[in-house]
């Protein structure tokens, strides 16, 4: 289960979202797994500002994963030299929407920790109730024992 | 068509769907998943609408076949049959869980859209129906204060029509609406599959739009019947309007509605 999922995922408890502790849920004994894949610069500006990036970085460190920056990259952050493309886009107009824009280290780095890490085994683990989803085969189930529902 | 019995307690609904629906899905995964690639065209439409970078959640997602229509979106899909469930974790860039599809682990208000395609047909009762649907809208973004309802995010729902009185299944109005439907699972057995092979074209064109093959169908007349196995699975077909009731009473607001080739379909906001 990449990354990515976690930043919408929460404990399917009904008494527990509204809650602020049961998000986000917190790996456990997890074993990762790198499935690599075309990296997507558009689909990364996309969900950029939809990032809950102080709970992402809490993960990313709960996994031993290299340290995240304090702050979100922008999305001029993403492209390899963005600030002179946009100089001459004003420039020359429509000519420079054809150069095709390279991806950043930090544009990398981002696309390696949410789409191409994944939790393989381990748990999730809610931080208000302690229930505990199992993650197999990189699936996580969220199906809850009769008496929780 | 057998006529469905359905308990009126929640516990012996939930037991009763376990049997009826889950498990069957559970064992037919692989062979329901083959049936299942082409989109219908109204839930394709509503997902290509969607402004790239739009997140979405894919209620009941089962193979994920509605995860490959926009790459430029990004959908968490959640199943109960895990077998379906991971053979959608697949579909890159997005997601599958494994979920119930009335304790979904997501936080609320936080989706653009949702998606739940011949799912909510399932529970069997109206209160868990209205349940459903109320799950699905509480994941939706709200609309802004001061805007109109369809400013917020948006939900897909589409159930089986119980008016298709041209389909092989031949249900109208006024029929009973609480049915049990049968999937056949085929023994696979070479000899027989290469017998099969000459007529599968056939068999697919008399099927009806949902992919279903029951025996009338899919069955030629040298196969043993003995070797398939059949799995019945609860209904609730719906009649002209149902939907829309179920989505006003869960909170929601019908901003389109519509029939399309034996299923109901509406497109809901949540009120302001
Ligand atoms: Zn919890």
């Amino acid at each position: 289960m990449k990354l990515l999922t976690l930043n919408f995922l929460t404990c399917a408890i009904k008494t527990c979202k509204t809650s602020p502790a049961s998000f986000p849920l917190h790996p456990r004994d997890a074993e990762l797994e790198i499935i690599e894949s075309e990296i997507n610069l558009p689909f990364l500006r996309n969900i950029l500002p939809r990032l809950m990036w102080e709970e992402i970085r809490v993960i990313a460190s709960e996994l031993g994963l290299p340290s995240l920056p304090t702050t979100p990259p922008t999305r001029e952050d993403l492209v390899e030299g963005a600030s002179q493309a946009q100089a001459t886009e004003q420039a020359e107009g429509e000519a420079v929407a054809e150069v095709e824009e390279v991806p950043s280290q930090t544009a990398k780095d981002l696309h390696r920790i949410l789409l191409e890490t994944g939790i393989k085994e381990g748990k999730l683990v809610c931080g208000n109730c302690a229930h505990e989803y199992k993650v197999m085969e990189g699936v996580a189930n969220f199906l809850l024992p009769g008496h929780l529902v | 068509m057998a006529t469905a019995m359905t308990p009126d307690d929640s516990q012996g609904s939930q037991r009763y769907e376990e049997e009826h629906v889950h498990s069957v899905y559970e064992q037919i995964a692989s062979h329901f998943s083959s049936t299942r690639y082409k989109p219908w065209p109204i839930v394709e439409r509503f997902l290509k609408e969607q402004q790239d970078g739009a997140v979405g959640a894919d209620i009941g997602c089962g193979n994920g076949k509605y995860l490959a229509v926009n790459p430029r979106v990004y959908i968490v899909g959640s199943d109960r049959s895990r077998n379906l469930a991971q053979i959608a974790t697949q579909h890159y860039p997005h997601s599958a869980i494994v979920a119930d599809n009335l304790s979904l682990p997501h936080p609320a208000s936080t989706f653009d859209f949702a998606i739940s395609i011949a799912v909510v047909h399932h529970l069997s009762t109206p209160a868990r129906r209205v349940e459903a649907v109320e799950a699905i809208l509480e994941l939706l973004k709200s609309p802004q204060q001061g805007e109109v309802a369809a400013s917020g995010g948006k939900a897909l729902i589409y159930v089986w029509a119980l008016e298709q009185k041209d389909s092989r299944r031949g249900w109208d109005e006024g029929h009973e609406q609480d049915v049990m439907v049968p999937w056949v699972l085929k023994e696979k057995k070479e000899k027989a599959q290469k017998e099969r092979k000459g007529r599968r074209k056939e068999a697919k064109e008399g099927a009806g739009v949902e992919g279903e093959k029951s025996a009338a169908v899919n069955q030629p007349e040298s196969a043993k019947p003995a070797e398939d196995k059949t799995f019945l699975r609860y209904y609730h077909l719906y009649k002209k309007g149902e939907l829309e009731r179920d989505i006003t009473e869960a909170g929601g607001e019908v901003v389109e509605s519509g029939y399309e080739k034996d299923n109901w379909w509406a497109i809901a906001t949540r009120k302001q």
